[in-house]
C-alpha cells in the first residue's frame, strides 16, 4: 500500500520519517507528555523536549499563559501549533507562573531550533517539590522515547 | 506513516511540511496518490449516464479534456468531487477520492445497474491495476518532457492523453491539487516505482517526494476543497462556491440528482457560502467556530492551518450569506479565545495553471 513511495524512498537512501537521534539533556527531568523541567532552587523552567519538537515539525505559534496564574501537574496550560497540528502543553510540576517566554510570540521557531534554551516556555515557582519524583531522568526518558517510536 | 482510507500513507518524507510546501512552489513535488480511485466508464451511453449523476456538461467537453465536477445526492448535497475527462464519446475517465471509494462505487454501480436494465449501454472498469503519481510545480513539465516524445507545450490545463512515459503506457492529465502547473500520471503499478525514480532523477533531486501534510497545505493555499472537510453530503456545490462547475446546459435542463434544490439555490442564492479567511492568533482548524464581532455564531471553519508561503493563518469555512464578501471582518474562536479574521478572496496563493495565452 503506497509502497512505491517507500521503496523509491529507500532506493534514494532517504528516510520516510524525520527521525534523527533526538537530544536528551542530562540535568533535566521529563514528563511522559514530553515536557522538560530545569530546577533551580524553588523555581522550575519548563519547555518541550527535542523529541517532541521533532515530532511536531515547524512550530508556527505558541499559546502562552499569563504570569501570576497557576498551573497544576499533568494539566494543560498552553499549546504549540505546528503547520498541521495542535499539541497541548502540560505542566510537569504545579506552581505559580513567574515568567513566560514572550519572545516566542515573535519567534516560535525557537521551540524547534533551541528546545532546551531559547525555546523555554514558562518559569514557575514550585509549590510541591515532591512532584519532581514522579518525573523521568534523562536515561529513563531516552528509553521511553525509543519505546514510543518503536510502537509507531 | 498514518492509516488513511485503508492505506498506509506518509504525512511527510524527509523534508518538513514547511520545506516541502515551499519546494513544490519553487521547484516541484512528486506525490504518491495511488490511494485515489481511477475509473473508466465505457459504452455508447457512458456520457448520458454519468451526466445523470454529476453537474458537469460532459457532452460539451472536447475529446481529451476534463473538468472538476461534483457527484450529487437527491438533496443536492455532494457525494464526492472528482476530475472527469471525456476521452472519447464512448469513454470517460474519472478519479474519485480514496475516502469515498466504497460509497462512490456503490452509488455509481447501483445507478448503472438500473440504467442498463432500462436498455442503457454502460460498462465500468476500476483501474486497480494502475497507480497514480502527481507531479506538480514549475519543474513538472520540463522534468516530464525528458521522459516522453509527446510535446507537452501543446497540452494545457485539464487536457488528457494516453501516452508512453519512460516506455510505460500512461494516462496523463494536466491537473493537480496544489495550484501549480503539473500532471497526474496513471501508470501500470508494476512500473510505478521505476517511473517515480526516473522522475526524481531527471529533476536532479529538485523534485522531492512529498507527503500528505504538504499536499494539504498546498491545496489550502490554492483554495481547493477537501472532501469530508470543506464539502459534505449536506453541502451543495452552490454553497461550496462551485457553481462554475455546473454546465450552462445543466443549469437550464437539470437532469442530475438534486437538480431541483441546486437550480433553486442558483436562482435565490444559497443561505450559507464557503469563504476563505485570514486570521490572527493561533491557526484555526476544522470546527473552529466563526462568530460576529458581537459574539453571535455565524459559521464554522472547515479547514485551516498556517500557510508556509504567506506565513499567515489561512482557513476556509462556511458563513451566512451576506457575510461572505471579501473584507468582511469577524472572529474565529480557538480554544475559547476569539481572534480577528477577515474574509479573503481565494486562491490565497496565485494559481499557475498552464493555459493557452
Amino acid at each position: 500500500m503506497a509502497l512505491w513511495a517507500c521503496r523509491a524512498a529507500s532506493y534514494l537512501r532517504i528516510s520516510s520519517f524525520p527521525r534523527a537521534f533526538s537530544t536528551v539533556l542530562k540535568d533535566l527531568k521529563y514528563a511522559d507528555t514530553h515536557e522538560w523541567v530545569k530546577v533551580e532552587g524553588d523555581s522550575a523552567t519548563i519547555g518541550i523536549s527535542d523529541h517532541a519538537q521533532d515530532h511536531l515539525g515547524d512550530v508556527v505559534y505558541v499559546e502562552l499563559p499569563e504570569v501570576g496564574t497557576s498551573v497544576s501537574q499533568g494539566k494543560n496550560f498552553g499549546a504549540v501549533e505546528s503547520v498541521k497540528a495542535t499539541s497541548d502543553i502540560n505542566a510537569p510540576v504545579s506552581g505559580e507562573i513567574l515568567q513566560v517566554n514572550d519572545e516566542l510570540s515573535e519567534k516560535p521557531g525557537f521551540v524547534n531550533g533551541s528546545p532546551y534554551d531559547k525555546g523555554w516556555i514558562i518559569k514557575v515557582k514550585i509549590s510541591d517539590p515532591n512532584e519532581l519524583n514522579s518525573l523521568m531522568d534523562d536515561e529513563k526518558y531516552k528509553k521511553f522515547c525509543e519505546e514510543e517510536d518503536g510502537t509507531h | 506513516m498514518v492509516p488513511f482510507a485503508g492505506w498506509s500513507m506518509p504525512i511527510q518524507y524527509k523534508d518538513t511540511i514547511m520545506d516541502s510546501t515551499l519546494n513544490c512552489r519553487s521547484n516541484g513535488s512528486l506525490f504518491d496518490v495511488s490511494h485515489m480511485c481511477g475509473l473508466s466508464l465505457t459504452g455508447s451511453q457512458a456520457i448520458p449516464f454519468l451526466e445523470s449523476l454529476v453537474v458537469a456538461d460532459v457532452a460539451a467537453l472536447k475529446d481529451g479534456t476534463g473538468t472538476l465536477t461534483v457527484f450529487t445526492n437527491d438533496r443536492g448535497g455532494a457525494i464526492d468531487d472528482s476530475v472527469v475527462t471525456k476521452v472519447t464519446d464512448k469513454h470517460v475517465y474519472l478519479v474519485v477520492n480514496a475516502g469515498c471509494r466504497d460509497k462512490d462505487l456503490a452509488h455509481i454501480g447501483a445507478h448503472m445497474e438500473a440504467f442498463n436494465k432500462k436498455g442503457g449501454d454502460v460498462k465500468w472498469h476500476v483501474h486497480d491495476e494502475r497507480s497514480l503519481l502527481a507531479l506538480q510545480g514549475p519543474l513538472a513539465a520540463p522534468t516530464l518532457q525528458l521522459l516522453t516524445k509527446e510535446d507537452l507545450s501543446k497540452m494545457y490545463f485539464s487536457d488528457f492523453k494516453m501516452i508512453d512515459i519512460n516506455g510505460y503506457a500512461c494516462f496523463l492529465t494536466r491537473t493537480g491539487y496544489t495550484g501549480e502547473d503539473g500532471f497526474e500520471i496513471s501508470v501500470p503499478s508494476e512500473n510505478a516505482v521505476d517511473l517515480a525514480k526516473a522522475l526524481l532523477e531527471k529533476s536532479e533531486g529538485k523534485v522531492r517526494l512529498t507527503g500528505l501534510g504538504a499536499r494539504d497545505s498546498l491545496r489550502l493555499e490554492a483554495g481547493l476543497c477537501l472532501y469530508g472537510n470543506d464539502m459534505e453530503q449536506h453541502i451543495t456545490p452552490v454553497e461550496a462556491g462551485l457553481s462554475w462547475a455546473i454546465g450552462k446546459r445543466r443549469k437550464a435542463e437539470g437532469g442530475f440528482l438534486g437538480a431541483d434544490v441546486i437550480l433553486k439555490q442558483l436562482q435565490e442564492g444559497p443561505k450559507i457560502r464557503r469563504v476563505g479567511l485570514i486570521s490572527q492568533g493561533p491557526p484555526p482548524r476544522s470546527h473552529s467556530e466563526i462568530v460576529s464581532n458581537s459574539g453571535e455564531n455565524i459559521g464554522e471553519v472547515t479547514s485551516g492551518g498556517f500557510s508556509p508561503c504567506l506565513k499567515k493563518n489561512i482557513a476556509m469555512g462556511y458563513v451566512k450569506s451576506g457575510l461572505h464578501k471579501a473584507g468582511t471582518e469577524f472572529k474565529v474562536v480557538v480554544r475559547g479565545k476569539s481572534y480577528d479574521a477577515v474574509v479573503t478572496k481565494m486562491p490565497f496563493v496565485p494559481t499557475k495553471y498552464y493555459k493557452p495565452s
